[in-house]
């Protein structure tokens, strides 16, 4: 299986995936840390992906959803976006919203 | 290495911005702030979409994060009256 067809099927069968680089636990940038600390804040259940551990992951999660940085998050298949959005929405309370409905 | 201002030149070379300032010292890690009339009707993910585009290869290779706030020059407008 591709790369972007591993995606697809994360993104699908899970109904919050963060990609980010390394783990909620041990994350190794700040942003990734930050969209970790937002959705535990959400109090919701999601998976991580970590793409330090996978090249291919590192590089095609930047095309699958045209977006060049991570952490990127999804949503029931949807991409929500990164760390700067996550963080608006949250703020404005719609991603409680959206994870809500999860 | 890349500066603040050079970052802002790159984005205004193919984004018509009402406004822009960005900010970083390091040469990779950036923040900046958008206005532009192109960000009308388009979500927020969209319009960092459309900064990122822009950018293009630098987004890979020069740039490591960019973290942005973009508005429209209505939001725009709007938040400079809340702060009158």
């Amino acid at each position: 299986m591709d790369a972007q067809a591993k995606i697809k099927e994360t993104v699908t069968n899970n109904p919050v995936v963060l990609y980010m680089k390394g783990s909620p636990k041990f994350p190794q940038c700040g942003f990734s840390n930050l969209a970790t600390q937002i959705l535990d804040a959400c109090d919701v259940k999601y998976v991580t992906v970590d793409v330090l551990a996978d090249q291919e992951i590192r590089e095609g999660i930047k095309q699958y959803a045209n977006w060049p940085t991570i952490p990127q998050l999804y949503v029931k298949g949807e991409f929500v976006g990164g760390a700067d959005i996550m963080r608006a929405m949250y703020e404005s309370g719609e991603l409680q919203t959206l994870l809500a409905g999860a | 290495m890349l500066s603040a201002a050079q970052l802002e030149s790159y984005i205004k070379q193919g984004l018509t911005c009402d406004y822009i300032k960005a900010f970083g010292d390091d040469g990779t890690h950036f923040e900046a702030v958008i206005v532009s009339p192109a960000f009308v009707g388009k979500s927020m993910v969209q319009q960092h979409q459309l900064v990122y585009s822009v950018l293009g290869d630098r987004m890979r290779e020069e740039i490591h994060a960019l973290s942005m706030k973009t508005y429209t020059p209505q939001k725009w407008q709007e938040l400079k009256d809340m702060e009158k």
